[in-house]
């Protein structure tokens, strides 16, 4: 028998993001971040807005947060979401002062409040592939 | 130096607007342009610049082939998914402005569900790569998921409310019905509003756009070659374009509640040299109701976090302080993605806009917004 497809939509890594999706993969989060000034920057790009430089290093970040802001997406859009919809997308400001966008997992809209503290998790969806995917920070 | 003034809306033309078609988008595109010309009372052959849409499936060497022209000597492309209509008219004013061309046409052309559902389309958009990459993955795949973030979180810092985006909605509703080119002719009050079906919430059904096939197209001449022309000219008396910080993610953007036209209309007004009480009726882009409440802000009519008690109570409909989107907007006339804004905008201030007419209409502007926050604005008076 095949293994199930994976069927939703799938990163198109370049050299430049590989190593936040390398870092996913081993349940990390790696940041990208300015070698000459140390500036935080996601998501991963060439160029340091602040001074310019090209040579990047990679920092692991927290996975701590909280709730910028969310949707409830109700209509999927996507076939392969619709199987889990209604899910909530929450925009998260985490602790290195970047932002992360990600589904959150354990809690239902009423519950949410900008502030709201979170934690990242890793969700595996091929050998190839880990997303991430907030839960309350309790 | 200043262009205000220098160049004009000569000619609008439009096709029919429909859910779906069998012709192409190009055919679309020659129909209404073809429209645009002869509403100006020029020939083919005196359009010497074109400025089509970038996903309109036609370029401008084809309005060469099919038009005859003998002389196209300016040509560009303003790729910025819905504010790329007045973009354009900036590019086209500057054009003409500049010398280097007399007559300018601009066309946009779609051809709705017959080209594509909009998930498949901006899968090919280049300024969607980077969400592409870290967004789409985890399930915010179309324009309603991007944006729902930005309307929630105004909602939970100033109070906005449901309701008052479904004020605009109903509004723009009861103007497509004044308006014989307008694809929803239903009527919709506030209750069908609140019980549309969520799609990203808070964005309700009622919230979005429609999909729509069909084009329009206007010509843009220099004011000295405008006057002699069939129609009152209508000056472009500022415009400008804005983009917001972090334009590629609304996620890393520093203000998720303010766009690029922020930037763009304090330009426009002071090249215009008008201000906010000046302008008579405004087509506002309305990809989403959101889109427009939050444009009102940044354009300055109110200030941040008073968009929603600022479109309640009339104001923003016919006969009202400000009226908005006479024509029903992309809500509720057709998604001609802002391309039918302006002709609206024209025909108002001709004062050919028949049962939608805003009184002695004067002075009048149109915005665009374009993914993922991309603003354009035209201040045009007659």
């Amino acid at each position: 028998m095949n293994a199930p497809t994976y069927d939703k939509p799938q990163p198109d890594i370049s050299a430049v993001s590989r190593p936040f999706w390398d870092g996913l993969r081993e349940h990390r989060l790696l940041l990208q971040a300015c070698a000459r000034c140390h500036t935080v920057r996601h998501y991963p790009r060439p160029v340091c807005d602040r001074c310019y430089s090209m040579d990047c290093e990679w920092i692991a970040g927290s996975g701590r947060g909280t709730v910028h802001s969310w949707t409830v997406n109700h209509h999927p859009f996507h076939f392969a979401f619709k199987r889990e919809s209604p899910f909530i997308t929450l925009t998260v400001d985490l602790e290195e002062g970047v932002r992360m966008q990600a589904p959150l997992r354990d809690a239902d809209a009423s519950q949410l409040k900008i502030g709201m503290a979170v934690k990242l998790m890793y969700e595996d969806m091929t050998p190839e592939l880990t997303l991430p995917a907030f839960r309350r920070a309790l | 130096m200043s262009i205000r003034d220098q160049a004009c809306v000569t000619g609008i033309g439009e096709t029919r607007y429909t859910r779906e078609t069998t012709r192409s988008q190009a055919e679309l595109t020659f129909e209404a342009a073809l429209a645009a010309i002869a509403d100006a009372g020029l020939e083919p052959k005196d359009i010497d610049g074109v400025v089509p849409y970038v996903m309109g499936g036609v370029i401008a060497e084809d309005f060469i082939t099919n038009f005859g022209l003998p002389d196209l000597r300016y040509s560009a492309l303003t790729p910025m998914g819905g504010a790329s209509s007045v973009a354009a008219l900036q590019n086209a004013a500057l054009a003409v402005a500049g010398g280097l061309a007399n007559h300018v046409l601009i066309t946009l052309g779609r051809g709705a569900l017959s080209t594509g559902r909009i998930t498949d389309r901006i899968g090919q958009m280049p300024q969607f790569r980077v969400v592409g990459e870290f967004e789409m993955p985890m399930g915010t795949v179309a324009p309603a998921q991007f944006y729902a973030p930005m309307a929630r979180r105004h909602m939970e810092l100033y109070g906005t409310t449901s309701a008052q985006l479904g004020e605009i909605a109903v509004t723009f509703r009861k103007h497509a019905r004044l308006h014989d080119n307008a694809m929803m002719q239903k009527p919709m009050t506030l209750a069908d509003h609140q019980a549309s079906r969520m799609i990203a919430d808070p964005l309700r059904l009622y919230d979005c756009c429609l999909e729509s096939a069909g084009a329009a197209a206007v010509v843009i001449s220099r004011a000295d070659r405008a006057r002699d022309l069939r129609q009152p000219p209508i000056y472009i008396g500022g415009v400008a374009e804005g983009h917001p910080d972090s334009p590629s993610t609304i996620t890393q953007r520093p203000d998720i509640c303010r766009i690029g036209l922020a930037k763009a209309a304090p330009k426009a007004f002071a090249m215009a040299g008008v201000t906010h009480k000046d302008i008579d009726v405004a087509e506002i882009y309305d990809c989403f109701t959101y889109i427009v409440l939050c444009q009102l802000e940044d354009m300055g009519f109110c200030a941040k976090g008073e968009g929603g008690a600022f479109v309640q109570g009339g104001r923003i409909a016919l006969g009202g302080e400000l009226p908005v989107n006479t024509h029903g907007g992309l809500l509720s006339q057709a998604h001609i993605a802002g391309m039918n804004h302006i002709v609206e905008l024209t025909r108002q201030l001709r004062g050919q806009a028949g049962a939608r007419q805003v009184a002695d209409a004067e002075v009048g502007l149109v915005t665009g917004y374009g993914d993922l926050g991309d603003g354009s604005i035209a201040i045009m008076h007659r």
